[in-house]
């Protein structure tokens, strides 16, 4: 069985790919996108805390025998308070200067976190093993499909959609919304507006932590991994527009299954092929799918 | 919320428009400093490594073209190693496969960084504040991943031993003295390019831009227009600056278009000072001789200039010429509008 004379499970295999990418996408950019509603900050040293979270987990098995399952909830915490921390101690005091100082300042810790884990662990990447009750294949017939990677794209989903809810349905939510449409005037409410604030941007690194757990067994836990991943994210939230968290969530698979699929019909292009995509985009709807127009 | 408050790119700049002509003693200063700075920079070859402070010109030059942008149009552009390794590349194979002379290869590697902010820039001026810098910077790892596939850049070895052609086809460029002076020659015209933009009409407009965009479009400014041109001057400086480094290091490497030196060349502006003319090239002198220092060991550089990132936006908003000419002119009793204030906000909303 062949589709414009590729076969089959390559073809799969590439979209499977795509969809893993696309999963670890839309985890990012929707961490990015909470971050900003509420700090106003594009927050670069995302890709960072996502390699933080990967280490993490690598260090809690190889440190105190802590498995992945537990890590998987443990090492977003941590990184969570590591990231109320950052945003109480350094972020809070730019609150109300210029947005781009927010940028400046994480790029700094960007660099601060990837030059550190670059002098203890060099560049060369820690393995870390799938856990035992994700070993294995599905056999679906046509391709086969590594229980590991379906397991990643389902928790992604999980939490995308988890995330989601939260912020559409309960009460915690609407005050989130609230805050990101007039800080002012909810804190006149009785809200504690900065406290919600600190959360928030724990919540959203803490998604980054996430997805750097769920890549570890896939990639290598390496300094550089977020390097590279958070300039493709920059590029998909500009496409998407940070305004909307659908918005976030979808242009994060989406772009990944593009991605996918370019690697399959012209491998050199998928490389560049998001930022091709937002070059376009900026053409046709520069405010960007499901931006409102600036 | 920001969508709300396009302007945020501009508020950045107010930091320092220290040498804003007719108030302060600084600016009689900076003639006086150009002088003695170019006395030095004659001499200087004789008792420093010319290579050494070839580098550091070079990287200067970038850091003032990179200004340009910042600190008097108010655009941060996440992306600038790409015009800086692009004509790095472009000057690299004409040297070394089409067997241009050195100022055609010059020019040419200009040209490209030139054509290249226009099409980047082009794309990037239609959003503003924080989505103009990731896509710059989108758009630069472009670039940086077309120099890791296209067939003339040598992929991960680069163009190496890049022929040093003679100047006119008669100026023997093989001495590293002469390369010196040549580099030396490019940096005061760069640099005097970037001053008289700045002090012109044109820079006015920029400012007023860079200050309230809606007022400047109402006044009949093509603000997109403005940016642009700055846009592609800056980008054309850096790609001067990039094709300079080929004829100093016979070398044009993915590590000239790598995300990471758009942020040396940040790095370098803000430390010296965003919107003063001799900022950047402090910054730059400060950021290189750093590197030299801790060379042998990369994660160390790392480490300190993301360290110096976070003390500087935190403590040091004004850079080091921004604060010590904010304390000259507090000392002579001018606190006035331009200097008397932190760094100034974005209003909210």
């Amino acid at each position: 069985m062949a589709f414009f004379d590729i076969p089959l499970p390559v073809f799969m295999g590439q979209l499977l790919i795509g969809l893993i990418n696309g999963a670890f996408y839309a985890v990012l950019s929707l961490g990015l996108a909470l971050i900003f509603g509420l700090l106003n900050i594009v927050n670069f040293a995302h890709g960072a805390l996502y390699m933080v979270g990967a280490f993490v987990a690598f260090l809690l098995l190889d440190i105190a025998g802590i498995g992945y399952w537990p890590a998987l909830l443990l090492a977003p915490v941590i990184v969570g308070l590591f990231g109320i921390v950052i945003e109480r101690l350094l972020l809070r005091p730019l609150a109300e200067l210029d947005h781009l100082y927010g940028l400046l300042l994480t790029f700094g810790l960007a660099l601060l976190l990837e030059g550190a884990f670059r002098h203890f662990y060099g560049v060369s990447g820690e393995r870390y093993a799938i856990p035992d009750a994700l070993q294995g294949v599905f056999n679906l017939g046509f391709m086969f499909l590594p229980v590991y990677r379906a397991w990643v794209i389902v928790a992604s989903l999980i939490v995308c959609i988890a995330t989601w809810l939260l912020i559409e349905k309960t009460r915690l939510g609407a005050t989130m919304r609230a805050a990101v449409e007039n800080a002012d005037l909810v804190r006149a409410f009785g809200v504690n507006v900065p406290l919600l604030v600190t959360v928030t941007y724990g919540f959203g690194v803490a998604l980054a932590a996430f997805a750097g757990v769920l890549a570890a067994p896939i990639y290598s836990v390496n300094p550089l991994m977020g390097s590279n991943i958070i300039i493709v994210v920059f590029a998909i939230v500009v496409i998407g527009g940070l305004g909307s968290i659908k918005g976030a969530i979808v242009s994060g698979f989406l772009l990944g299954v593009c991605e996918g699929l370019t690697r399959v019909f012209w491998p050199e292009a998928s490389n560049i092929v998001i930022f091709v995509v937002m070059a376009i985009v900026l053409i046709v709807r520069p405010a960007g799918l499901f931006g409102k127009a600036a | 919320m920001s969508q709300s408050n396009p302007h945020s790119a501009g508020e950045l700049s107010h930091l320092a428009d220290e040498e804003s002509e007719h108030r302060t003693p600084l600016l009689a200063d900076l003639r006086l400093w150009a002088v003695i700075g170019i006395a030095f920079l004659l001499i200087a070859p004789h008792f420093i490594y010319p290579v050494m402070i070839a580098k550091v010109l070079c990287f200067a030059l970038f850091a003032a073209a990179f200004n340009l942008l910042l600190g008097f149009a108010g655009l941060l552009s996440f992306g600038h190693a790409a015009f800086f390794g692009f004509s790095a590349y472009v000057t690299g194979y004409c040297l070394q496969t089409l067997g241009f002379t050195a100022e055609l290869g010059i020019l040419a590697g200009t040209a490209t960084g030139a054509l290249l902010g226009l099409l980047i820039g082009a794309l990037a001026i239609r959003r503003q504040g924080i989505y103009f810098a990731m896509i710059t910077l989108a758009l630069s790892q472009m670039v940086y991943f077309v120099c890791l596939q296209a067939p003339f850049t040598g992929g991960e070895d680069g163009l190496q031993g890049v022929p040093r052609r003679p100047l006119f086809g008669v100026v023997d460029m093989t001495s590293n003295i002469n390369v010196y002076y040549l580099v030396l020659a490019i940096f005061c015209f760069g640099i005097f390019i970037i001053y008289r933009t700045v002090h012109s009409p044109f820079g006015q407009v920029l400012k007023s831009i860079r200050e309230n965009e809606d007022r400047a479009i109402s006044l009949g400014y093509d603000a997109d227009r403005y940016k642009l041109l700055a846009f592609v001057l800056s980008a054309a400086l850096a790609g001067l600056a990039g094709s300079t480094k080929v004829m100093i290091f016979q070398l044009a490497s993915l590590t000239d278009v790598q995300w990471q030196m758009s942020g040396e060349v940040v790095l370098m502006a803000v430390l010296g000072g965003i919107g003063t003319m001799l900022g950047p090239i402090l910054g730059a002198t400060i950021i290189i001789t750093l590197q030299n220092e801790l060379a042998q060991i990369g994660s160390l550089t790392t480490i300190v200039q993301g360290a110096v990132f976070v003390v500087c936006v935190l403590l040091f908003r004004r850079g080091i010429v921004g604060e010590l000419s904010h304390r000259w002119n507090r000392w002579r009793g001018r606190s006035d509008e331009t200097t008397g204030e932190e760094p100034r906000t974005a209003s909210k909303g």
